[in-house]
């Protein structure tokens, strides 16, 4: 089973590497790009072939250590 | 009192502690490699700075989910003195032993200097040995110290007096919340801090400033 989970910084938690890439897409002439914010994305695989409980497994993994929920989001996609 | 310095693969100023350790406290600390199981019964454990698996994922992510961090998260609830100092902070953060996050430097810059912290309580073990509102030199040198924390945590260890170190003003080299450099969990007995007092106890250093900090924790 594999999937992909997507770690993302929680709305109003400062991202300066976001905001040096914004200064660095619009040095470069993308005038209309409002903002940006860096994550991370992981691709797991996993050897169960359900997906439920590899959902489940995942949504563990993410809150014990792929994100630190004080700051971070998180999302799991089964891919197949 | 005993003391012990925990070295996980990838820190760097482990040496600096030991000897901080040593010359303040008259006898060398126990070394424990992070694979070992068992630590020596102390008074006092050390996670010292560094890089500690490379801050992949996140600083101090990887240390603080090792077995070794369940024993020291026992000896903490025991009521054992715990410091962390950089990296050792970052650690006791993602451990959960620490409330709130150490995020990249808002300047985004590897910050390599001396700072003024103002001591913030000086009523905790750590900090007897200075004054309220003392304001010492203290070395930092760090990329992700950026003191991070929810609105309610915040104003918890605020109100607690779990903040025990700030930058002075306009020292603040990371742009922590309120200026955080130190933290203690709310029992008092677990301390993470940005700076390196270790790096200043000795005249040769250039000051004695982080002596005091040794001195009231071993004697």
């Amino acid at each position: 089973m594999k999937a992909r989970v997507i770690v993302t910084l929680k709305n109003g938690v400062l991202d300066p590497q976001g905001k040096a890439i914004e200064g660095s897409l619009a040095s470069l002439g993308f005038a209309g790009v409002d903002s940006v914010r860096q994550g991370k994305v992981f691709d797991v695989e996993l050897s169960t072939a359900d997906a439920v409980s590899a959902k489940k497994e995942l949504e563990s993994i993410c809150e014990k250590l792929l994100a630190n929920t004080v700051i971070e989001n998180y999302a799991v996609e089964i891919i197949g | 009192m005993k003391s012990a310095v925990v070295v996980f693969p990838g820190l760097n100023r482990e040496r600096d502690m030991v000897t901080a350790l040593e010359k303040i406290g008259g006898t060398p600390p126990a070394v424990v490699w992070h694979k070992d199981t068992d630590l020596p019964d102390v008074d006092l454990i050390v996670i010292p700075g560094g890089f500690s698996y490379g801050d992949y994922l996140r600083a101090g992510a990887i240390a603080a989910r090792s077995p070794m961090m369940d024993i020291i998260r026992d000896r903490a609830e025991k009521g054992v003195k715990v410091l962390g100092v950089c990296n050792g902070f970052q650690i006791l953060t993602e451990a959960g032993l620490l409330p709130g996050v150490l995020m990249r430097n808002a300047s985004l810059k590897f910050v390599c200097r001396e700072v003024k912290l103002k001591i913030a309580n000086a009523d905790t073990a750590f900090t007897g040995r200075y004054s309220d509102g003392q304001v010492i030199r203290c070395p930092v040198a760090h990329h992700d110290g950026n003191y991070f924390a929810e609105t309610d945590t915040l104003k918890s260890i605020e109100d607690n007096g779990q903040v025990v170190f700030r930058y002075a003003e306009g020292s603040n080299p990371n742009g922590s919340l309120n200026d955080i450099a130190g933290i203690t969990n709310a029992k008092g007995n677990v301390l993470g801090m940005m700076p390196h007092p270790e790096n200043l106890i000795e005249p040769e250093h250039g000051g004695e400033d982080g002596r005091a900090l040794f001195a009231g924790l071993l004697n």
